[in-house]
């Protein structure tokens, strides 16, 4: 399943880019794209398991990028 | 400006007032009696509070999170450094200017964001329903296929649809770049993300909203910052290094220097804080996607999608550009385009008639383009007998006399002698009581502006033009020769096109790139081949949208011109930042290390190139319209 998020204040496009590559490296994702440009984030990720994989991204994200917000 | 920008501008006033003061100060000597004292200390680190506090906080709560080589902390250890050996008023200018330029920065890096989405802004927001008797605002992903929606003036169409009722004229700006508005009335199809003119329309719905145009185009602008070019994926891979190396070179300096060269430690402390200003690679990771983002918006507005960096990226080095020959330089509609009757026949305009009586029944194309030409409905009451002659023509009786209407293979089965004709396209000979009467050449007529077209394309640089045709050699080279085309291959079957295409690739240099330009129908499996496919959009062909890699949403090949151009433009713009920025973080890197540069010359190297290095690519947002029409002439 793959899916668009909005991305609140993702204010450095290294981040973004730390980002996409630590949420690709998540068990049961299948791809995932952050576009600093647009502030947003495209998650590909396994059907059954799809909101527990969020949780993970989300906290990945929140690891590297404290003060963006995921608008799910 | 944000409410978060605000208040960080509102620090940096705060901060700089006080540190204009102090700088004068300084340097008309009024400082010296505090210098190095706790007063001075106290001064300083009360500013660098006030604008620096968040980076030391996130730099700290970076740390904690496993990242350690983030710009926080490298600013932070930078000017911590400074206070370490004395050196105040620097560590406050750093952060300052830091500041600014983040600041600045974000505020540049959001309005082109701004102004690129309002140039893709298509998307409806709703559907207008009637039910009973009033308008009703829903939402169009929830109208089924064959609802009867209402648009009125001004409004965008949510759908893409049949006109049932009404009349207006619609301005396809957004998705086609044309300016001059579409007129559409009932029975026409109209195509969603367009905006409704002058008039209401009621329309039949002939799509869900996931397959309609606006749909289909937004998630192909929306993907396209996710296929990389190659130039992007080379600055990710270098900052991923470029980082960690520069720190590491910091930390050697520290320690080295000292030892070796035998300067003071403060001074070997002072040139590793240089390295660290610099070592954050953002003037590159945020100026080299945006300049393709603005390249491709750009070419958005002139009605041109491109689907991803790489594709610009390759566009910008087309030389060869293969066309298709039917739909794309041509019109694809036949029409008597020469009328000779036979020497000592009758005039034009008899056997224009006579061809016409003849080929009242017949539904072929040429048969409909000679009536076409004709102008009146021919009275087929003179008309009897009508036999055709599968692969050849027609035999038939007009007025009682029989008449003979077909290829020259038809004329001599006939036994009738006549004049051969080596027309530019299809002849039809015309035979009348067994005594030839004339021929009829018809021909595909060649689209507006194709001929300017391929002119501008050799203008701005593409090298070799070739056309591909299924059609006979004589008109392939007929439409070649009045459009100034290099190279011509006719009499092709689709499955020698491809044959044909790897072969030019085949013979391209290294550093060329070749374009298939076709309808984007039946020409898939070449358009795919192509280093770049470009396809006729047709407003809202699928199977053009789908296979192709650029796609010219008004078939308007006058465009592909603009759009090399506009590629080439972005690619020189994104090479002149890489060149730039890495020019001057070298030079102030070296400088730094043998104690020429300071501090304001690394703030500069950081920030300073970041700001120049984004403004230079919003310029690849700029000037698309001039870009086309200085192409057109």
């Amino acid at each position: 399943m793959k899916k668009k998020f909005k991305l609140e204040d993702l204010d450095c496009a290294n981040c973004a880019a730390k980002m996409e590559e630590a949420i690709k490296k998540i068990p049961g994702v299948h791809d995932a794209n952050v576009s600093f440009m647009q502030q947003k984030m495209t998650v590909d990720a396994e059907d059954e398991r799809f909101d527990e994989i969020m949780k993970e991204v989300a906290a990945v994200c929140a690891k590297v990028e404290p003060d963006c917000r995921i608008l799910l | 400006m944000t409410e978060k920008q605000k208040k960080m501008l509102a620090r940096i006033f705060i901060t700089a007032v006080p540190f204009v003061i102090l700088f004068v100060c300084e340097h008309m000597g009024m400082l010296a009696s505090i210098e190095g004292t706790w007063i001075a200390f106290v001064i300083f680190l009360a500013l660098y509070l006030v604008i620096g506090y968040d980076i030391v906080y996130k730099a700290f709560r970076n740390i904690k999170n496993g990242q350690v080589f983030d710009e926080n902390f490298l600013m932070m250890i930078a000017t911590f450094g400074a206070f370490v050996v004395g050196e105040y008023l620097e560590a406050v200018a750093v952060m300052l200017f830091y500041q600014i330029g983040e600041l600045f920065q974000g505020y540049a890096v959001g309005k082109s964001r701004q102004s690129i989405s309002e140039m893709m802004d298509i998307c409806p927001e709703y559907a207008n329903i009637e039910k009973d008797g009033a308008l009703e605002q829903v939402d169009p992903d929830e109208v089924e296929v064959g609802t009867v929606i209402v648009i009125k003036p001004g409004e965008r169409i949510p759908l893409d649809g049949v006109v049932l009722e009404g009349e207006s004229l619609i301005d396809t700006a957004a998705l086609t770049g044309e300016s001059v508005p579409r007129r559409s009335a009932v029975g026409d199809t109209v195509i969603s993300g367009c905006v409704n003119g002058s008039g209401t329309l009621k329309v039949r719905t002939t799509k869900e909203f996931d397959d309609s145009t606006v749909a289909k185009i937004l998630e192909l602008v929306e993907n396209a910052s996710s296929k990389k070019a190659k130039v992007e994926n080379f600055i990710t891979r270098f900052a991923k290094y470029y980082t960690p190396v520069v720190t590491i070179g910091a930390v050697l300096l520290a320690i080295l220097t000292p030892l070796l060269t035998g300067i003071s430690w403060s001074e070997g402390i002072q040139r590793a804080c240089i390295f660290l200003v610099i070592s954050c690679p953002c003037a590159l990771v945020i100026s080299v996607p945006l300049g393709f983002f603005g390249g491709i918006g750009a070419a958005s507005r002139i009605g041109v999608l491109v689907k991803g960096s790489n594709f610009l990226e390759a566009a910008s080095q087309i030389d060869t550009i293969v066309f298709d020959k039917t739909g794309t330089l041509t019109k694809g509609e036949f029409k008597v385009t020469e009328i000779r009757p036979a020497t000592g026949a009758e005039g034009r305009e008899e056997l224009l008639e006579l061809a016409a009586l003849g080929e009242g029944y017949s539904t072929h194309p040429i048969a409909n383009s000679i009536r076409e030409a004709y102008g009146r409905t021919p009275d087929m009451s003179r008309v009897a007998d009508a036999v055709e002659e599968a692969g050849h023509g027609v035999k038939v009786q007009v007025d009682g006399r029989g008449v003979l209407i077909g290829n020259e293979k038809l004329m001599r089965a006939h036994a009738v002698s006549c004049e051969v004709c080596e027309g530019a396209g299809t002849v039809v000979y015309v035979a009348r009581d067994g005594v030839f009467a004339g021929a009829l050449v018809i021909s595909d007529t060649v689209k507006d502006g194709a001929k300017e077209a391929i002119a501008a394309m050799k203008r701005v640089g593409v090298r070799k033009t070739v056309m591909l045709t299924g059609d006979r050699c004589s008109a392939a080279e007929h439409v070649a020769a009045e459009l100034g085309i290099d190279e011509v291959h006719a009499e092709l079957l689709p499955a020698d096109k491809v044959a044909k295409v790897e072969e030019l690739l085949a013979a391209e240099s290294e550093k060329g790139r070749l374009a298939f330009v076709g309808d984007g129908i039946n020409d898939a499996p070449v358009l795919t081949r192509a280093d770049v496919g470009m396809a006729m959009g047709s407003m809202g062909s699928d199977a053009a949208i789908e296979a192709a890699d650029i796609v010219l949403m008004d078939d308007d090949v006058r465009k592909i011109a603009a759009v090399v151009r506009l590629a080439r433009k972005t690619l020189s713009i994104v090479k002149q930042n890489i060149v730039f920025a890495l020019g001057v973080k070298a030079l102030v890197l070296v400088l730094g290390a043998f104690g020429v540069a300071t501090m304001w010359e690394a703030v500069f190297a950081d920030v300073g190139v970041s700001v120049i290095a984004i403004l230079n690519s919003m310029r690849t947002l700029g000037g698309s319209m001039r870009t086309l029409e200085d192409t057109m002439r």
